[in-house]
């Protein structure tokens, strides 16, 4: 496997995408993880070592108060990309940098003051929450974590502050999460979230498990939050529309590899790369414009034996004997997209808009 | 003027509870035709599965059907014995649920399966069963049927999965089939597969569908017509272009306004304040009023019928005629 970042530094798309400067650069990353049959069957069976790519080697950077969509069928490794940002993986190789600092492989004790300003959101708002605590007690663990305030009156103060930035009512805190609605505890997860002032929240999948009314809400509530607070956020989700929604920049990924990625309106516009344009093919049509729609046939093949070459070229339409053999590299195109593809690189797929 | 497949008139479905009797579902009256695709949309909550759950007979206790009636082929059939039920189920309604994995059986093959299945409902012999099976899963789109029919349950992708559960539910032929959230636990280029495949089925067997789903995008790309439900009511009822296109009940406007596209370039959206009222306090008079931006007096008051507005039902008082009379007085 060769490895995307030293072989081509000139190419990293880190450098190319963020507009601004960069909060959280990402290079190389990479998380592996070994799913071996247990070693006695190895030794007795003759069953060799296999190893899943999650992340298999991608590189992006998010600019400040930016928005950073990571869209992606199941299996692709966004959710690996979430967690192994928060550090609750340890990357395989490659770094983060979070304003400069890289930030993979802190020990405990280093990535505390690192945790403060990089928080996490989940998507299951009804096991995300401690069922037993209070909601007051839930949003003030991190600022009494982090020693943020002192003393009972000013972390039930800064929490009364909090619950009424995520528009619940400050004297909620004195009930548990079960007293409350899907939506409202997502924006209890926000509201704990937020409690140590961070600059920067990984979302993984937020409104996935919420009804469309309320994800209007929260996807509403996380753009108000992130003008007034001037927050960065990485996205991700399986939703494209809302993705385009609330994102600047989006990133494609497909068995652990970022395919494309480009602003927001570009990617949706005019994607270039196949999967991107098979995924918006799928996306259903609520205009009723009545265009008819190919569905792409295949599946996501199993990530432990991904395809040799481009791991797309089975169900790709314009696979030709170079996808199939050599796995290709990220390319920065004029207009800001990234797209890792043979096919876009020598011009033989027809550019222009999606098969509208 | 063909009859209708299934004539559903002022369902209502309850759970008595110690706090009380609820009702998920409360006076629904539809109708699908032969061959229709029949969409019923609403959020967590609305009672469209648990509508979908009587029509089948598969309510869960302690919920139970407590008024109206379900007419199959002007057969009533909501209080049919649990093996005449049973007979009905599989030979004239399939269902399809949401988790292809709770569908199927883990310890069976899927040939085991569908033979069963067959067997139950036909009058096939063993040999001719096993071929039907066979031809049933190339029919869903199954590569090397000859050969996966042999397989078990896991080894069949997600997507593959489903598939082998609409197979399942075609055995028997059946004139109407319940689908219950079908592509919600799949991924979204699969998503496209099976609504395509269920489009086509329809299309070929003509058989009827019930599509019961959250997904507005799914029902615009199936279904004729679609019933929005909200809080056990059906808000409004009507052909699935004109419900999405021209909403007229506060609730679906609502509703569509709230679902980000990828062609639109809003700033914000549209949001429903507020969220649906859980079944122990539905407010009185329309269940919809205290989150409507439109609510009158009358709205909190007494609850309004659907009533027919260019081709669709609608149940609100903006477009009951002595309302709008009102308005103009008003005004």
């Amino acid at each position: 496997m060769p490895d995307l970042a030293s072989r081509h530094p000139e190419t990293r798309p880190a450098e190319a995408a963020a507009s601004g400067p960069a909060v959280l650069k990402v290079i190389g990353l990479k998380r592996y993880f070994d799913v071996s049959p247990p070693l006695l069957n190895r030794v007795l069976e003759r069953q060799p070592r296999q190893i899943l790519k999650a992340v298999d080697g991608i590189d992006f950077a998010i600019g400040r108060g930016e928005t950073f969509g990571l869209v992606g069928e199941s299996g692709c490794g966004k959710s690996t990309v979430a967690r192994l940002i928060v550090g609750l993986y340890a990357p395989t190789a490659g770094s983060i940098e979070l304003e400069g600092r890289d930030i993979a492989g802190l020990s405990r004790r280093q990535m505390a003051p690192v945790r403060r300003r990089l928080q996490m959101i989940f998507q299951d708002p009804f096991a995300s929450l401690n069922p037993r605590w209070r909601v007051l007690d839930i949003v003030a663990e991190p600022i009494r974590a982090f020693g943020l305030a002192t003393g009972r009156d000013a972390v039930t103060r800064r929490v009364g502050e909090l619950l009424e930035q995520v528009k619940l009512n400050s004297r909620d805190g004195d009930k548990y999460p079960h007293e409350f609605s899907g939506g409202q505890r997502q924006r209890i997860s926000i509201a704990r979230a937020l409690a140590s002032n961070p600059e920067f929240l990984v979302c993984d999948e937020p409104t996935s498990a919420l009804d469309v009314s309320v994800q209007a809400q929260i996807l509403n509530l996380m753009r108000d939050l992130q003008r007034d607070l001037g927050l960065t956020y990485l996205f991700i989700s399986h939703n494209l529309a809302v993705v385009r929604h609330i994102s600047d920049r989006v990133g494609v990924m497909y068995l652990g590899r970022m395919v494309e990625q480009a602003p927001a309106r570009t990617l949706f516009a005019t994607p270039r790369h196949p999967y991107t344009r098979l995924l918006l093919d799928t996306v259903p049509d609520l205009e009723m414009s009545g265009r008819a729609r190919a569905p792409v046939a295949g599946e996501v093949p199993n990530p432990i034996n991904p395809p040799a070459g481009c791991s797309f070229h089975p169900r790709c339409p314009f696979a030709a004997d170079r996808c199939r053999a050599e796995s290709p590299v990220p390319i920065a195109l004029p207009g800001g997209a990234v797209v890792a593809c043979h096919g876009v690189e020598e011009g033989r797929i027809p550019e222009g808009a999606r098969q509208a | 003027m063909t009859e209708p497949l299934l004539q559903v008139r002022d369902l209502v479905v309850q759970f008595p509870t110690r706090r009380g009797t609820l009702t998920a579902v409360d006076g629904v009256s539809f109708h699908i035709d032969p061959g229709e695709v029949l969409g019923v949309v609403g959020e967590s909550g609305a009672g469209k599965s648990m509508t979908g759950a009587a029509v089948i007979g598969l309510l869960e206790p302690p919920g139970r059907i407590a008024g109206g009636e379900i007419l199959l082929e002007g057969q009533p059939i909501q209080n049919l014995p649990y093996e005449a039920m049973r007979r009905i189920r599989g030979r004239k309604i399939g269902a399809i649920f949401q988790d292809p994995l709770t569908s199927l059986n883990p310890l069976y093959t899927i040939g085991q399966q569908l033979v069963e299945t067959i067997a139950t409902h036909t009058d096939l012999t063993p040999t001719r069963a096993r071929a039907r099976a066979v031809e049933l899963l190339a029919e869903v789109g199954i590569p090397a049927p000859e050969r996966r029919v042999d397989q078990y349950p896991h080894q069949f992708s997600g997507g593959m999965r489903q598939r082998v559960v609409i197979a399942l539910a075609l055995c028997a032929n059946p004139r109407l089939i319940i689908a219950d959230e079908p592509t919600t636990a799949l991924d979204v280029s699969i998503q496209a597969q099976i609504i395509a495949l269920l489009r086509r089925l329809c299309r070929e067997h003509g058989t009827a569908v019930m599509l019961v789903t959250h997904d507005m995008g799914v029902i615009a790309e199936t279904a004729d017509r679609v019933a929005v439900m909200y809080a056990g009511r059906i808000a409004e009822i009507g052909p699935v272009r004109q419900v999405i296109k021209q909403a007229r009940h506060p609730y679906t406007v609502g509703l569509m306004g709230s679902i980000p596209t990828i062609a639109q370039d809003a700033e914000r959206l549209r949001q429903i304040p507020g969220s649906m009222p859980r079944l122990t306090d539905i407010p009185a008079g329309c269940a919809f009023n205290p989150r409507c931006e439109r609510v009158f007096e009358r709205c909190r008051r007494d609850r309004p019928e659907p009533i027919d507005v260019a081709g669709s039902r609608v149940a609100c008082w903006l477009y009951d005629p002595s309302a709008a009379q009102r308005e103009a007085a008003d005004a």
